[in-house]
This record gives structure tokens, sequence and C-alpha cells, in this order.
């Protein structure tokens, strides 16, 4: 079953203003338990809009959100419950810890659900761990942590609620290289560990490529498809047309298939590349 | 939503009151007031509130918005009113009735503060109305330039005032995302006792302070990269410069005071 569901999904910002803007234009999609989802987009095409929608932060102008079978905004009392389901972690993560420690703000969540002590204890600990948090770095304020630290804690905050979703809005962005990896990689880990959702929002094909099963591409608003990550960077004529592009190791694959080097034209992660160069290589 | 909230009124347009200076707009809205209270009979007071309608109709700003501006107001308008009506007691007695009394004097007086007060409120709302706060913080601070000469910081008042305009968007922004996270993690903050809500803003709260600090620190740093160092010698990009314009304002204003003179003294 989906675990999220759209149908006909419409938001318009400033209804009834001058200032009226179409931010998500009649989106229908489902997102299945246990897939990782990335979500492209040019910067405006609607992707944090949408996914506000999914713990219901923002009400649709017309159409419904659905999750787990259960339609949003039928009765108020019950989105709370929905966002303790579905984890949202916001753009630059780290601007919203506010508590004296990192063990503190953590609990944040965990409390909010009413878990009893040992158990939200239980659980800072395990997600600190997930997310390679030092438990002596728990008891520091996060204000004193370095940036890639402070990120860690805050979507450790979100984790610690156990979502059966948990999306990310551009959880790598402004960090270095490394730390890019870093986060990734243990998102994906979070991800195999857990079994859950993982829906990540990102700029970057690269990544996206690399981590995700399915690939969400936004374009003006309006869904342009939501499909396996093979499917998706196989259009990238369209993909270029509307100011995406498809990973660099891709259009190098696409060029050698130009080029007649190489008769695979569908490569979109390095190791898979290499893999691939060295098979011809070994063919010689 | 919270960004839903309008800061100032600035309508904007091309009428001739919006490309008037600012500086005289100030100057001839100060006149307007006095012309008001100069005023003393109900044919003074038309022509000052025929001066407020013929400077709204210039300005081309929706009627809509002038009675939006009375709307807060009202209040004070009826209070004054129910004052000025019962307890003027001289003149002719309409109505009596134990302590109440209804003279015409009482009537005229309540009917010429409201008219008083509405043209005030009207003809105030029509600067904000037609101004940026940029260009009204702008004017402010050419008009009470002669004030440094007693050692008054005009122009660190009047910086203070342009950055803390320009950031209220920003910071509403700011306080926006904040509270969705917050609210994504299950902050509660419309239930509960008024305690307990109180409580539920710390997690806003702590969140935009340091933020803001952050930013004020980052604007410090980028103001004084590009040389600020105060309003010594300083020139601006946007000169504010009277035209005829401004010329033609005046002397519609001072027709109108004229009038108003003129009914007083020949009424």
């Amino acid at each position: 079953m989906a675990v999220i569901k759209t149908e006909n999904l419409t938001y318009i910002y400033g209804e009834g203003t001058p200032f009226e803007k179409k931010a998500v234009d009649d989106v229908s999609l489902e997102i299945y338990e246990g897939e990782m989802v990335g979500v492209i987009g040019h910067t405006g095409s609607g992707k944090s809009t949408l996914i506000q929608h999914f713990n219901g932060l923002l009400k649709p102008s017309a159409g419904s959100v659905y999750i787990d079978g259960e339609k949003l905004w039928e009765d108020k009392a019950r989105l709370r419950e929905i966002r303790f389901k579905v984890g949202l972690v916001f753009q630059y993560p780290e601007y919203q810890l506010f508590e004296e420690t990192c063990y503190k703000d953590i609990a944040f969540g965990p409390k909010n659900m009413g878990l009893d002590e040992a158990e939200t204890d239980r659980r800072i600990r395990e997600t600190a761990q997930m997310v390679g948090l030092k438990s002596e770095l728990l008891d520091k304020s996060p204000f004193e942590l370095s940036g890639g630290q402070k990120r860690r804690v805050a979507i450790a905050g979100v984790m610690a609620m156990k979502p059966k979703v948990l999306i990310l809005d551009e959880p790598a962005s402004g960090l270095d290289p490394k730390g890019r990896e870093q986060i990734l990689s243990l998102l994906k880990e979070y991800h195999q560990a857990t079994k859950s959702t993982v829906m990540i929002v990102s700029h970057s094909m690269e990544d996206v490529a690399r981590y995700a099963d399915r690939i969400l591409v936004m374009n003006k608003s309006k869904l342009f498809c939501l499909d396996t990550t093979e499917k998706v960077f196989h259009r990238s004529e369209e993909l270029s047309s509307m100011g995406l592009s498809v990973p660099q190791i891709t259009r190098v694959f696409n060029r050698l298939k130009i080029m007649g080097v190489i008769p695979e034209r569908d490569v979109y992660t390095t190791p898979y590349a290499l893999k691939l160069v060295l098979g011809e290589l070994g063919k010689e | 939503m919270i960004k839903d909230i309008t800061i100032g009124q600035y309508f904007p347009g091309i009428s001739p009151v919006h490309r008037m200076d600012p500086r005289v707009k100030i100057i001839l809205t100060a006149v307007f007031i006095v012309m008001l209270f100069v005023a003393d009979s109900i044919w003074g007071l038309i022509v000052g509130a025929a001066f407020t309608l013929v400077s709204f109709m210039i300005s081309r700003i929706p009627l809509k918005l002038m009675f939006k501006s009375l709307k807060p107001i009202l209040p004070i308008i009826i209070f004054t009113g129910v004052l000025n009506l019962f307890f003027i007691k001289s003149g002719d007695v309409y109505f009596h009735w134990k302590i109440f009394t209804i003279t015409s004097e009482g009537v005229r007086t309540a009917i010429f503060m409201a008219v008083r007060i509405i043209c005030l409120i009207i003809g105030t709302s029509l600067l904000t109305y037609t101004t940026s706060p940029i260009d009204l913080t702008d004017a402010i601070e050419r008009l009470l330039s002669p004030l440094k000469k007693i050692k008054v910081p005009v122009h660190e008042l009047a910086m203070m005032m342009t950055i803390a305009l320009r950031f209220i968007p920003t910071l509403i922004e700011e306080t926006d995302k904040i509270m969705s996270a917050q609210k994504a993690r299950g902050a509660d903050m419309e239930t509960g006792s008024l305690m307990k809500r109180a409580k539920a803003l710390i997690p806003i709260l702590v969140p935009l302070f340091v933020s803001s600090f952050r930013r004020a620190e980052e604007l410090a740093l980028a103001m004084e990269c590009r040389c600020y160092h105060g309003g010594e010698g300083r020139t601006r990009m946007k000169q504010l410069r009277m035209t005829v314009l401004d010329g033609y304002a005046c002397f519609y204003t001072a027709a109108f005071f004229a009038c108003v003179i003129a009914v007083n003294i020949l009424i």
C-alpha cells in the first residue's frame, strides 16, 4: 500500500491577493513503503511546498493527501499524530536547535510524543549512534558544535521520533564534500536498518542517482515524473530542457555511446561506470 | 499564515502624490493638521474635508483602503462623540432625561470633533499609503538634520530605522520557517493553558534570537567591508529632489489653507 498518496494536490500561495502564485499544481502521486525517493527540481519548482503537505504543515488549496490511507485535514486533531508518522527535516535544520544540550534537543520530539523517560533515553542513544554522534557530545551545548555536527543533532531530533517516513529537504547543502558524503551515507544506512521510507530533496544529480530507488521530478509546480532512476535519467534531453541535468558520468557515457566507444548508455553512478569500463578493457 | 501580516501600509503607485518629495509630503501633512485645528466652524471644516478627499482622489488609492484605515479608530470616534453629546451643557436644550442632556452645542461639537478626527486619520494615512517606509525614514533624516548641531545622532537613528524596516520581512519568514520546523517535531502551540503556550514559544524564540544575532554580526561586517563609518560625508545614490510637482502641491495646500482662514474671518 502507498504510504503517501496525493490526489490532484494543488497549493496556491496568497490566494485571493494580487500576489497569488500556484506553487503546486495538480499533483497526483504514490510513494510506497520502504522506498528511498529522490526529489529534484529547479529552484522554485514547488519541491519544498510539496513535501510540507506530507505531514500536514500546509493545507492543500485543492485535492487531498493520504498518509497510510488516512486522509489529512479531515480531523485537525489528528495532524499531530501524522507529524510523528512523517518526520520532516527542513533545509539548514541546525538553525532550529534551541536546548542547552544536544541530549535535550533530540529529546524534544519524543517528549512531544508523550514517551516515557526510559524510552526517550533509549531512542536518543540509538539515534545519536545512528547519525554518528559520540555520546560525550550529547551533554554539550549544540551551539558549541561544528556545522556538520549540528546538522547531525538536528536530523537525530527527527529520527528519534521513529517516523514511518523521513523526508529531508537538502540534507547535505552547505557542507563540504566529506560532510555531504557522510550525511548521505548515514541516511542510506538508516534506510536499510529501519526499512522505513526516506525522501531526499536534492540539487545534486550525482547524489540522487547514487542513493535513490525512484526519482520524483518537479517542473514549474507540476509533477514531471516519478519513476525509477534509470528511466528518469534516460530522458536526459527533457531534463536539460527544463534546466536540470543528468549526472556528469551519464553525460560522459551518453557521449561515448554516440562516439561508438561503449554500447551502454544508461550509466549514472561512478562505481557502475568503473565496472563497465574495466569489463570493456577486459574484453580486449 | 504569519506572512500575511502587512508591515507599514505602503500602496505602490505612480500618482502625483506618490511622486512628491517625501520631505514636502511630511511638511504638508503637518500643515494639513494645523489647518484642521485652525478651522473653527463647520464651513471651515468642510473645506478641510474637501482637501482630504481631493488629495485622496489624486493619489488613486482605492477608497476601500480609506475605510480600512478608519476601522481601528472607530471606537475612539464613537467614544468622543458620546462624551461631547452628553457633557456639553450650553446652547438650546433638545432633550432632557435625568442627568442626560442633549444640547445644540453638544450636537455641534460632537459632529465637529468626529469629522475632525476622521479627516486627521485619512490625511495622515494618505502619507503612509503613498510613501514607502524607506523614503519616509530618508525624509525624516533630512528634516531632522538640523538637530545634528546639538549632537543628536540623527543619521544613526535613521540608519537603525532603515535596517529594522528592511529586516522585518526577513524575520517574519525566518519565524515562519522555525515554527514549521518545530511543529514538524510535534510542538503544540495552539492548545493548553497560557503558561504552557508561553513555554511553547521557547523553541521558536531561542533559534530566532540566535539567528538575529548572527545576521546582525554579518551585516555589521558587510557594512564595514564597504567602508561604512557613520553619516559623516556620506552621499546618497537616491537624492531627494524637489520638483515642480512639489511646488504645485504647496500651492494647492496653501490655497485650501487660505480658504479655511477666509471662512473663519467671514463666518
